[in-house]
Order: structure tokens, then C-alpha cells, then sequence
């Protein structure tokens, strides 16, 4: 599961914002999945969990709040918005493709108003850490 | 106490990368002379003497490794991320194995992320070196390489027209500026008795990594490892010409 790896990188980058911000304990690391990258979210909670380093005292409470947001795509054509149902990457090898690269959907999304393919994702590509919750010692 | 919204994937570039010893970008600053050929040949001929090789093509919206060496695209197996194929000896990976032929027009910031995403789920493994064939130009991907890889290497590779030696020129200076760690530069495609090419080595205090002939049928080789082995391009990229490690630095020469 290439969703491990990425996982891998929520917890390591948790444990390094953890650093740099004084927590000793996180208590919440709260993780928007993108829509686009088509990501189970009962996966990619398990995938958290067991990618976790048991010898890590910082994680030993954590809890993980996943959440998803719907993909948008911004023409830079015509500056049309649209959505995940406005283009066509449900072909297996596309829907694939799009699932380890979401940049891929350049290949295969095109505006539904221009058919230009040259968008912008504003939101829903990929993972993304929204930001970790806990206590420190430095905290007041 | 929280954090505003990051990007996780940076956090484990180095991980991934921890068993590598060496990362060498070749790079260009004009497309068309050959960089992707020699890159893959290179990968081809440190795999063929036994070194640990990985070939990572970065030309994202013209992906050619895979058609220099003859390689059938299909998904790469995942697994803690996804496996590079392994060709020829060679562990590679491109986004040819997943886009296909079709066209993947991308604009720099989407070409910085699909790059980021590689690396972050790219299982290379331990490898003496990793070569990025880069993308034509001194734009975005040669400035995302150099950020989030600290221990890169540019291999540059130009040719004696007076059209590129001119560009050469011009990126041996911006790698000079950036303090870019340099392997050299490879003359390619040489023909006639010009000197240019060395002589920009000399001027910029970077080794010179040879002349490679101009071969009218170096063409009929793409696609077929055992032809390539045979070309005087696979002569001359031998494993040497990335010894002695590391390279010297642009900023050491620019000290003197």
C-alpha cells in the first residue's frame, strides 16, 4: 500500500511541526485526505496508526481527526471552477494513475466549458496536515 | 497549541533517500542534446559494472528514459510506497509508467508537487547513485532539486554549437551563483575539431567528462540495450567520469 508512505510522512511531519512549536505531547493531528488522490479515509486512519513508532512517547495519546474535501479545479483558460464530476478519470488505469500521482489528472481532465487542460488544483489534491493539537513544556 | 496547514511530504524526502549515496542530476540548458540519452546510457553502464544504480526521470510532461531503454510501461508495484522497476539492472522510475502516451501538460507548480509525491513514495532503496534525468532548461524542477536535495550533484551536458555553448555558458554561471556541487561537463554530440566545450570547463574550473562522437546511428540503438552497449556514446559515459566523489564544488573554484 503506497498509502503508507504517506502516512509515514503525516506522522513524521507531525513530529517535526512537534519540534519545532515545544509540544511534548500531541493530543490531535487533524488531516484533510483530497478527493482527487482517492484516498479511503478508514484506510488512510489505519494506515496512521500503524505507522506510528511504538517507541515514540510524543504520539502515545494521539488521536487522528481525518476528514475529506471535495477536489477543485480553477481553468486558467477561461476561469471556470469544477469539480471531481466534471471530469473523466474513471477509466481504471486514469482513476490509477490520478491515485499515485494526483497531478496526473493533466493528462486527463479538461475544463467542462473550454476543454482547456491547463487548471489549477485549488483544493482536494492530496494530504495534507492541517495542524497538530497538545501541550508542551514550554506551553503557559 | 496548533499549526497553520503543511505539506507532510517534505518531511520524508531524506528518509527515502537515506541509502543513497550519491545523487547526480544530468542536466541541460537547452533541450535536444541528448540528455535523457546520456543519462540512461550512464544508468546502463555504471548497472553493467556491477554499481547500485537508480534512473529517476523528471521530465515529467516528455518522459524518453523508458524509450531508451526499451522499457515496457506498466504500474509499478506498491508496497510501503511503490517500487521502481528494475531494468536492465537499473531501478527506474518515470511517469511514463503511469500516464502512458498520453500527454501530461503541467505548469511548474504541479510538476514541483508530482515530484515531491515521487519522491515522497518512491522506494529506491540502497543505491551508489541515483541519476535524475532532468527537464530540459533552468526552470522550476532544476530550482526543486536543489532545495530538497542537499546532497545533489549536476553532471552538465552540452554540445560545441555556438547556439548551446552559449546556454552553457549561462547555466554554468547560475550553477556557479547557487554554489551547486558540480560532477562536470560532457561534451555530447562533438563534431569537427572545436574545443568549445572544454574550453568552458577550463574557464569555469569544472572537470571536463570527455567528448562523446556525434553518431548519425546512435538512433538505431534506442530501445535496445544490447545496441546501446555498443555505441561509442556507451564507451565513453564509463563509470569514471563520476569518480573521483564527490565533485568539486563551483564555490571552491569561485573562492580561489
Amino acid at each position: 500500500m503506497h498509502e503508507l508512505a504517506l502516512a509515514d510522512s503525516v506522522v513524521k511531519a507531525a513530529l517535526r511541526a512537534a519540534d519545532d512549536a515545544g509540544i511534548s505531547s500531541i493530543e490531535r493531528i487533524v488531516v484533510k485526505v483530497g478527493e482527487l488522490q482517492q484516498i479511503e479515509k478508514d484506510l488512510f486512519e489505519f494506515s496512521l496508526t500503524n505507522v506510528i513508532p511504538t517507541e515514540e512517547e510524543r504520539l502515545a495519546g494521539a488521536i487522528f481527526d481525518v476528514s475529506e474535501e471535495r477536489v477543485r479545479f480553477e481553468c486558467r483558460s477561461c476561469g471556470n471552477e469544477y469539480g471531481r464530476n466534471d471530469v473523466d478519470i474513471d477509466d481504471e488505469d486514469r482513476a490509477e494513475a490520478v491515485h499515485f500521482i494526483p497531478e496526473l489528472s493533466h493528462a486527463y481532465a479538461r475544463c467542462p466549458l473550454c476543454g482547456s487542460p491547463d487548471f489549477d488544483i485549488t483544493a482536494g489534491r492530496g494530504i495534507t496536515l492541517e495542524r497538530i493539537e497538545g501541550s508542551g513544556a514550554d506551553e503557559p | 497549541m496548533s499549526r497553520s496547514s503543511i505539506d507532510p511530504r517534505q518531511a520524508v524526502v531524506a528518509d527515502r533517500l537515506a541509502a543513497v549515496d550519491r545523487v547526480i542530476g544530468v542536466t541541460g540548458s537547452k533541450g535536444g542534446i541528448g540528455k535523457s540519452v546520456v543519462a540512461a546510457t550512464l544508468a546502463l553502464s555504471l548497472a553493467d559494472r556491477g554499481v547500485a544504480v537508480g534512473l529517476f526521470d523528471l521530465d515529467f510532461t516528455s518522459p524518453s528514459d523508458h524509450v531508451v531503454l526499451g522499457v515496457d510501461r506498466s504500474f509499478p508495484e506498491e508496497v510501503f510506497g511503490i517500487e521502481p522497476h528494475r531494468v536492465h539492472g537499473i531501478d527506474m522510475m518515470s511517469v511514463a509508467f503511469f500516464a502512458g502516451d498520453a500527454p501530461v501538460p503541467m505548469r511548474g507548480d504541479a510538476a514541483t508537487s508530482a515530484l515531491l509525491e515521487l519522491l515522497a513514495i518512491t522506494r529506491w532503496g540502497d543505491l551508489d547513485v541515483l541519476i535524475l534525468d532532468m527537464p530540459p532548461g533552468l526552470g522550476d524542477t532544476n530550482f526543486d532539486v536543489i532545495h530538497l536535495l542537499p546532497r545533489l550533484e549536476f553532471l552538465l551536458v552540452g554540445n560545441g554549437s555556438r547556439v548551446v555553448v552559449e546556454s552553457v555558458r549561462r547555466a554554468l554561471n547560475l550553477f556557479k551563483e547557487l554554489k551547486v556541487q558540480m560532477v562536470g561537463l560532457l561534451e555530447n554530440m562533438h563534431r569537427g575539431r572545436s574545443s568549445a566545450v572544454a574550453d568552458l570547463a577550463g574557464e569555469f574550473d569544472v572537470p571536463f567528462l570527455g567528448s562523446i562522437p556525434y553518431e548519425p546511428d546512435l538512433e538505431e540503438a534506442l530501445g535496445d540495450a544490447d545496441r546501446l552497449r555498443a555505441t561509442q556514446l556507451y564507451a565513453a559515459v564509463r563509470p569514471e567520469i563520476i569518480d573521483p566523489r564527490p565533485g568539486p564544488a563551483l564555490r571552491d573554484s569561485a573562492h580561489r
